[in-house]
């Protein structure tokens, strides 16, 4: 599979979040879930988006540990490699 | 002595539009909401209405209830702050079906392309309480929240709960009403099997040519307040749900039970728990479906329960005529109806209706809208009836302002 880079991932990422009821220009690397209101069931879409484009599998565990769109993104990132 | 319960808020959304005053005004001018057979809320615009995670979280029948549970509560004056304690403060919201249009979706990626990838949302949006659920959280209401389901009684049943729980002192308040939206292939293939559904399009209850009920889609809302916490933060009182009865035929599974006797049985409960007799009913809202079984039984019903004599010089109509059959929906949306005709004293005509029955001979207001004619100055009392598939029936009754 071809190399992802971050900023493909980033660009998903924010695009997937914003789909989900955020404003993308409030989304960044920095922003908290919890302060975008995107909560657990979010995240299962959001890991069913990035199987699909990046065949990275999230679990539970995965997401539970995640804390900002920068800690999503680097771990995918990290799992496409 | 029983608890009152006044109705301060109205809300919906119906093919005749979003907005209570709107599906009241239209229908008592004598205009139809049903196109193609069908009766849609097309002027119904989920994004213009509703935030983007409230669209995608929420099935249709949800986002219904939510638009017009928010005109209800604002046409309470709650949307400033709830004036109660939020744990004494109900929402019951009933639905037919549910989220069958989410069913639809999900079983369409189950089938296409595997279980892992259906939507963790599936369930939640489906879920029959779901609407109770979006409005509960929207406005923080935190006493008892859930669905009521009875088919085509579901939104009756919803009120008669509401009612019941305000009189017996579970809650103060209490958000309720009924949301349907199964204008989807399931919907529609279901009911054309059943051959319940009018092949020509036309609702026409209880004219001779009536050959089956048009499918509609839409929400019906209410905030129902005890009477004396209303009067102390001085609320606006729209008028008083009554009374209420229920039974259940016990015959069969579609079909109403032919002489109305369970049916009849409802309507007297409903009239006694109001303490009111035949001669005190100014009106009915009849369920009025246009299916030779449901009209003929109901007529049946409305004679044993009030006396022939009586029944024959009370007016009723159907809101069905202009809205189509709203399903889990119906029985809140024409509570909607029910209150705004006791409030304008106008009684909405049943629209289509030219061709009498002799099953169906009692006076159904065929043509325009007219007046609602009150005997001795007491308040307007009007019947709202709703029956179901499974053989449920549900009466109530509400009175309207004095003046």
């Amino acid at each position: 599979m071809a190399t992802v880079t971050a900023e493909q991932v980033e660009g998903r990422v924010v695009e997937t979040l914003a789909s989900f009821g955020p404003d993308a220009d409030q989304i960044s690397r920095g922003s908290t879930f919890e302060e975008l209101d995107i909560d657990s069931l979010d995240l299962v879409e959001l890991a069913q988006v990035v199987e699909d484009d990046y065949g990275v599998v999230l679990k539970g565990e995965d997401m539970k540990e995640l804390k900002t769109v920068g800690d999503a993104i680097d771990l995918i990132v990290s799992r496409a490699e | 002595m029983k608890r009152r319960v006044v109705i301060t808020g109205l809300g919906a959304v119906t093919p005749l539009g979003v907005g209570a005053d709107v599906l009241y005004e239209r229908w008592a001018a004598g205009e139809c909401g049903i196109l193609d057979g069908a009766g849609a809320c097309t002027d119904f615009e989920p994004s213009e209405l509703l935030s983007v995670k409230e669209v995608r979280r929420l099935d249709r029948f949800s986002q219904l209830a939510l638009v017009a549970a928010a005109e209800a509560i604002i046409d309470a004056g709650w949307d400033g702050g709830l004036p109660l304690d939020p744990l004494r403060i109900g929402c019951i919201i009933a639905t037919g079906i549910g989220g069958v249009q989410t069913i639809e979706l999900q079983h369409d990626v189950l089938r296409d392309r595997g279980p892992e990838r259906m939507s963790p949302l599936g369930i939640p949006s489906q879920m029959p309480n779901a609407a109770a659920a979006a409005v509960s959280m929207k406005y923080g209401l935190k006493g008892q929240a859930f669905s009521v389901a009875s088919a085509c009684s579901s939104g009756a049943h919803a009120i008669g709960c509401a009612l019941r729980m305000i009189q017996y002192g579970d809650a103060d308040a209490v958000v309720v009403g009924g949301a349907e939206a199964t204008l989807t292939p399931f919907g529609f293939g279901s009911f054309n099997a059943m051959q319940a559904l009018s092949p020509t399009g036309i609702s026409r209850p209880f004219d001779a040519r009536r050959d089956g009920f048009v499918m509609g889609e839409g929400a019906g809302m209410l905030v129902l307040e005890e009477a004396s916490a209303a009067a102390e933060r001085g609320a606006r009182v729209l008028g008083e749900v009554s009374g209420y009865g229920s039974t259940s035929d016990a015959y069969h599974l579609t079909a109403p039970e032919p002489s109305g006797e369970a049916a009849t049985r409802a309507i007297e409960l409903a009239m006694n728990d109001a303490g009111i007799g035949a001669d005190q009913v100014d009106y009915i809202n009849a369920h009025g479906t246009s299916t030779q079984l449901n009209d003929a039984a109901e007529t049946a019903a409305i004679k044993r329960a009030l006396g022939e004599e009586r029944a024959r010089r009370i007016p009723i109509s159907s809101m069905k005529s202009a809205t189509g059959h709203l399903l889990g929906a119906a029985g809140a949306a024409e509570a909607v109806a029910t209150v705004r005709t006791l409030q304008a004293r106008i009684i909405p005509p049943t629209l289509g209706y030219g061709v009498p029955d002799p099953e169906c001979d009692l006076d159904y207001v065929p043509g325009e809208a007219r007046p609602l004619v009150l005997s001795n100055g007491r308040p307007p009392t009007a019947i709202s009836n709703s029956f179901a598939f499974g053989g449920h029936n549900v009466a109530l009754v509400f009175t309207g302002p004095r003046s």
